[in-house]
């Protein structure tokens, strides 16, 4: 490879207006680069070639091109519409060489041909914005398994590599190797990958796209397994999926619904993480939520409210009250209480449920949540789950049956297989063995403390 | 992790000249592309600094001073507030966001504080 020094015969872009030598470009430069185009170089290969590994390697065969010819050329102005360019006319010869082979390309070729020389003022228009969303349909496919096209949306549209993903699944890197290899083969042979979603098509299957964001979002925001690992941020990751999202299906309304619920649930991250293990929302310093996720989050629901709404709309919604209570007493219960009433109405489920009576307590009482909350105990879908015994000790917490409660809290610990809920119920048993009445009291000899804020009724 | 993306003024924005039609689509292309890739949180543009004023604390005594002042180069025109995995991205976002300019400005980058944690993973420059 040459040396960055100044070269007659540069091409536009490393603009040496003011006499300097163009920037020395490293592979550090161009791996940036990569981060930010590779997405939008396998979408728009992938749109030519119809095999996303054929396409993910012609997007790597033009970054080793912009090695290349960069060092001694300069990074170009546009450095994305340069790999664009390259990418696409690498893409269309591999496929005029497959029809050579077979002539089963044909067709792909025929297609493939005016995509080659799209001007490069074009490139900021919908073409490629089209082929992302294409690849974001097949990457979701619901034809391929979860942690398969959790790890293909990892791969293609976010860009990490095998490694990353391994460690954001928890797998060896050999594994996600092969199931990242297995979901490409099946996209190519199932012929998922020649499926060109109309805009009411695209509507139809935008569940499936939001279900894996939400995945990715809540592996980040859980984050509790393989302590030890520096896993990639995927939280992030998720809300980078979700806010370009928005802008490729700007009236959908979920799509707003889903980004809101994860700009607001973020909100919380610093003010969730204690020193010993998450904090619970009644506990959190309020002054330390992000304000700006919180606008962001309020705006991304009113639009969502705006194009009708949905499941994660909903969710949402009740994650703004929080966000609007600037103290834990200027929550809305009923509010909250009514929203997932509704919510219940359309989308039962067990945890919510649960949820829907904890609302109840903290806006009419604990005999208002037990009608809710006991019919819980046997449902077997909770048989495993350490949060209802947990909700359930904290009411008789409140109604002042400590032996229940710590019955209650043991049982849940008992479930517990997460490091993070475990350290949450640990510590309310501790709390409530503190002050529970018939023993010794605090070793320290100060006055009992109420158990958890949790307990405290609003009425 | 968070960056600002500053962009300075200079004597014609200053003087309250408007951008040209040419600047607005470059920097609306600039924006499209960087909300499309899920970076950009805000990006906008400062009036002249006539329209804005500067607190001063010495000694606990505030001053206020009404614009416009002096050293358009120093005054800042604009900016774009992004969320990027590194440096090294927000680096290539501020070269683009210089770019949008016509090359004619000056950008500085600065990144946000933040604790290391779900949602802002690293904080190593690059």
């Amino acid at each position: 490879m040459q040396g960055p020094g100044p070269d007659p015969d540069a091409g536009p872009g490393q603009a040496d207006r003011r006499g300097r030598q163009p920037a020395p470009v490293d592979h550090a430069m161009v791996e940036n680069q990569w981060r930010i185009e590779f997405p939008r170089l396998v979408a728009a290969a992938h749109a030519i070639l119809r095999d996303p590994s054929a396409a993910e390697q012609v997007a790597q065969d033009a970054f080793v091109a912009a090695l290349e010819q960069w060092p001694s050329g300069g990074v170009p102005d546009r450095p994305g519409a340069w790999l664009m360019t390259v990418t696409r006319r690498m893409a269309v010869s591999q496929i005029r060489r497959n029809v050579d082979l077979d002539s089963k390309y044909e067709r792909i070729a025929e297609e493939a041909a005016w995509r080659e020389d799209i001007p490069m003022g074009d490139l900021a228009d919908g073409h490629i914005d089209d082929d992302i969303l294409r690849l974001t349909f097949v990457c979701c496919h619901p034809s391929l398994g979860r942690d398969a096209r959790v790890a293909l949306t990892l791969r293609l549209l976010g860009g990490l590599t095998t490694q990353e993903i391994a460690r954001a699944q928890l797998v060896p890197s050999a594994t996600a190797g092969q199931r990242i290899a297995r979901a490409k083969r099946t996209i190519r042979d199932a012929g998922l990958a020649f499926e060109n979603p109309t805009r009411d098509e695209q509507i139809d299957r935008l569940p499936a796209v939001l279900e894996v964001i939400y995945l990715i979002f809540n592996e980040g925001y859980a984050g509790t397994s393989g302590e030890g690992w520096t896993r990639p941020d995927l939280a992030g990751e998720a809300m980078r999926l979700g806010r370009m999202l928005v802008h490729l299906l700007p009236t959908a309304a979920e799509a707003h619904g889903l980004l809101a619920l994860m700009e607001l649930n973020a909100s919380r991250f610093r003010a969730r993480a204690g020193a010993d293990g998450p904090v619970l929302l009644e506990d959190q310093d309020r002054m330390l939520w992000d304000r700006l996720l919180i606008r962001r989050g309020l705006d991304a629901l009113a639009t969502a409210t705006r194009f009708g709404g949905g499941p994660y709309t909903h969710q949402a919604a009740i994650a703004a009250c929080h966000a609007r209570a600037l103290t834990l007493e200027a929550t809305d219960w009923p509010q909250i209480a009514q929203l997932y009433d509704s919510y219940l109405e359309r989308h039962p489920g067990p945890v919510a449920e649960l949820n829907r009576g904890i609302a109840h307590w903290k806006a009419y009482g604990t005999a208002a949540a037990r009608e809710i909350i006991v019919p819980l105990l046997s449902d077997p879908r909770l048989a495993n789950y350490p949060y209802l015994p947990a909700a359930l000790a904290d009411i008789e917490t409140a109604d002042g049956n400590t032996a229940a409660a710590t019955a209650l809290l043991r049982q849940a610990i008992a479930m517990t297989h997460n490091g993070a809920d475990k350290t949450i119920v640990t510590r309310k048993l501790q709390a409530l063995e503190r002050t529970a009445p018939g023993q010794d009291g605090p070793v320290d000899g100060s006055p009992p403390e109420p158990p958890s804020r949790s307990t405290r009724e609003k009425e | 992790m968070r960056f600002l993306i500053m962009s300075k003024s200079n004597d014609y924005f200053e003087a309250g000249g408007l951008p040209s039609p040419a600047l607005m689509q470059r920097m609306g292309e600039f924006m499209r592309e960087a909300a499309v890739a899920g970076v950009l949180l805000q990006a906008d543009g400062l009036l002249p600094s006539s329209y804005g004023a500067r607190i001063v604390a010495h000694d606990g005594q505030i001053s206020i001073t009404d614009g416009p002042f002096a050293e358009a180069k120093e005054i800042v025109g604009g900016f774009a507030f992004i969320e990027a995995r590194s440096l090294a991205e927000a680096r290539e976002w501020g070269r683009r966001f210089a770019i949008a300019h016509d090359g004619g400005c000056e950008v500085e980058i600065r990144q946000v504080t933040g604790p290391r944690g779900p949602g802002d993973a690293t904080g190593d420059p690059n």
